[in-house]
């Protein structure tokens, strides 16, 4: 039995057919076909019919099949090949001593269906259709972005008039996922962090003998910018992410349209509890970071800088005020709003199948961080006017 | 083709005290059964008892928890990788929601198979593609993408993919649900040509009854609370003489929820 079984295919098989043959040149030919003719050795029995037809250039053509042992689709295409080419030539062709199972998977080949050209052709778009394709797509993730943008508003100014009918089951949910999961790895980043920009700035400013600096350093630096910055990409890679993934997945599973056919607004039903729960913790998230960089900084000044814990809290503590904490914390939360309703909105927009869940998770993180940039040079340029 | 008495010639599908689950759930115990070549099988049974989980043993996605499943001679969950390709090029699975490829066009979908496992040219491909197409009523579709078929027509791709490369052995996984009454129809004469025309042996996993009496050579029946086979053979013989009220009440369209000694429409339970 095993593999050597009858029914199984091996390009061995291509011994296993064959074609002779009988008539006179000029005249009227018989086709003797013979053995197993199949997907693996079709190739080969075409390509002896070929010389064949064109050794003996017959006025007719009788096919005998009485010696097919099996025969499949691929191997009754070559028939009907046969039969076209048959035509084509304008030579009569028949086909004789039929077995019931051959008869039957030709019946199955609809020969006008082979015909027929494709419902849709697969033609490149040119150049300016692409150029015109690209425009619109980004006018219309433009107004998308806007209109998703008002109704989240509506949703969370909703939910700030009936917190009771917030799912805050979920908030708390999310909250864990967003920022309690993310404390380990957002710790060490923000650690090493502290630590390289410490050591890093220690070896310029030892040459001025200003090593006392590093500590304001490490600590406008990690405030004013990196700690929510860090943060924001972090949650953006890791949160912003799943939520354009969650909420494709439940687009293409017709979820979101349950949800809809029974009265919940998916508005309300799965972007509020996420973006509610960034808003939380994302400036916690922002603080943290913050905290555990000026942590990074203090062992290497006091390790290696001869730095006393005193004066490097001291010089800390002068060098940033509250003002300084709070626009940093305010920037998280705006931060917070922008990862949160770009993963929403991405998911939203999924349409098809897992390529596009992939595609706009991608999205999700790379138009999450553009903006996040962009809205942090903004507010470089705010506070210092404002500062 | 149809085998005239099952025991004629060496099974193709060996089955051999399959105890298949989930972790500690069990869900099927000491499954045994043979498929012999060019039989339709149809594995049967009411929800949750274990149809699919059989069906994905049987084509080695799932390592059953005892027992082996053999497809000419071959273990399913074999470890040698030559043996496995040749096993994988002669068996064919058409999954329940066709499980096409999204990012593919269909006709890149049918392809797929006969580029990995044959050296055809591209217009014989191409041919190929078409013929299948055909055969499950959707010629001129080879340039759309799956996610602008509907339902039923992915699932008739998935069926033409799996059998682009005519496997000697086909399994369906609810080939005519959610498709509407005349195209389930033409979908089971297809099995059955197909069949019948090149001697494929097919196993089947389907609940529909009109389904069941025109495509089945044989049953197995499935049974939850048994976590085993409860009823095998003719299913038109099994209709009218099975003593086993679950088989026959399958069979006869019988409500099981539980009621007294009656059924709703007042006749007596077997």
């Amino acid at each position: 039995m095993a593999l050597a079984d009858n029914m199984t295919k091996t390009p061995a098989d291509a011994a296993h057919c064959s074609v002779v043959a009988e008539g006179e040149q000029g005249r009227e030919i018989t086709l003797r076909l013979a053995g197993r003719i199949s997907l693996d050795n079709r190739h080969l029995l075409a390509a002896k019919i070929k010389a064949l037809l064109r050794h003996y250039a017959p006025h007719r053509l009788t096919v005998d099949l009485g010696g097919i042992e099996f025969l499949d689709s691929a191997g009754a295409l070559l028939l009907v090949e046969l039969e076209e080419v048959a035509r084509t030539a304008s030579l009569p062709c028949d086909f004789v001593r039929l077995s019931e199972a051959s008869r039957r998977l030709l019946n199955l080949i609809d020969r006008q269906a082979l015909a027929a050209p494709p419902l849709k052709a697969l033609a490149p778009p040119g150049f300016l259709d692409q150029v015109g394709q690209i425009t619109r797509t980004i006018l219309h993730d433009f107004f998308a972005l806007i209109s998703f943008a008002g109704e989240l508003l509506r949703a969370l100014v909703q939910a700030f008039l009936h917190p009771q009918r917030v799912r805050w089951q979920y908030v708390l949910f999310y909250m864990k996922r967003v920022g309690v999961d993310a404390l380990p790895i957002l710790g060490m980043m923000s650690l090493l962090l502290g630590l390289v920009m410490a050591f890093m700035s220690s070896l310029q400013l030892k040459q001025l003998g200003a090593t006392v600096f590093v500590s304001s350093l490490v600590a406008i630096a990690m405030v004013k910018e990196l700690g929510p910055l860090l943060t924001a990409i972090l949650v953006a890679g890791r949160s912003g992410s799943a939520f354009a993934a969650e909420i494709g997945t439940m687009m293409v599973n017709e979820e979101v349209d349950a949800l809809v056919v029974m009265g919940f607004n998916p508005m309300h039903f799965l972007a509020a509890p996420k973006v509610l729960a960034a808003m939380v913790v994302v400036p916690l998230l922002s603080a943290y970071a913050i905290l555990i960089g000026i942590l990074g900084g203090i062992i290497v000044g006091v390790t290696l800088l001869d730095l006393t814990l005193f004066t490097y809290v001291n010089e800390t503590r002068k060098a940033i005020d509250l003002f300084d904490l709070i626009s940093s914390l305010f920037k998280s939360l705006v931060f917070a709003i922008i990862i949160a309703a770009v993963g929403c909105q991405r998911g939203f927009q999924v349409k098809g199948g897992a390529e596009a869940v992939g595609a706009f998770t991608t999205s999700a993180v790379v138009t999450g961080i553009f903006l996040i940039i962009v809205v942090d040079a903004l507010f470089a340029i705010a506070l210092h006017y404002i500062g | 083709m149809r085998p005239t008495t099952p025991a004629d010639s060496p099974p193709v599908i060996v089955v051999e005290g399959l105890t298949a689950g989930y972790g500690d759930l069990i869900i099927l115990e000491n499954v045994s059964f043979e498929v012999y070549p060019g039989e339709i099988l149809v594995i049967l049974g009411g929800s949750g008892c274990g149809k699919s989980t059989l069906m994905k043993n049987l084509i080695g996605l799932y390592k059953p928890l005892a027992g082996r499943v053999l497809i000419k001679g071959v273990d399913v969950n074999s470890h040698d990788e030559t043996e496995l390709r040749q096993l994988r090029r002669n068996v064919g699975v058409a999954f329940q929601s066709g499980a096409l490829f999204g990012s593919m066009t269909i006709a890149e979908n049918i392809a797929l198979p006969l580029r990995e496992y044959t050296t055809l040219a591209q217009e014989t491909i191409d041919r190929l593609v078409r013929l299948k197409l055909s055969m499950v009523g959707l010629a001129g579709y080879d340039h759309h993408l799956p996610g602008e078929l509907s339902g039923g027509m992915q699932k008739r791709v998935g069926l033409a993919r799996a059998l682009a490369l005519d496997p000697a052995v086909v399994f369906f996984d609810e080939p005519s649900a959610g498709l509407d009454p005349v195209t389930g129809v033409e979908l089971d004469l297809l099995i059955k040509d197909i069949n019948a025309a090149m001697g494929t042996t097919m196993v089947v996993v389907t609940h529909e009854l009109l389904s069941i009496f025109t495509i089945a050579h044989r049953v197995v029946m499935l049974d939850k609370g048994e976590r085993g086979i409860i009823a095998r053979g003719d299913p038109r013989y099994l209709r009218e003489h099975s003593t086993d009220p679950r088989v026959w009440n399958f069979f006869n369209r019988q409500p099981s929820f539980s009621r007294g000694g009656e059924n709703r429409y007042g006749q007596k339970n077997l």
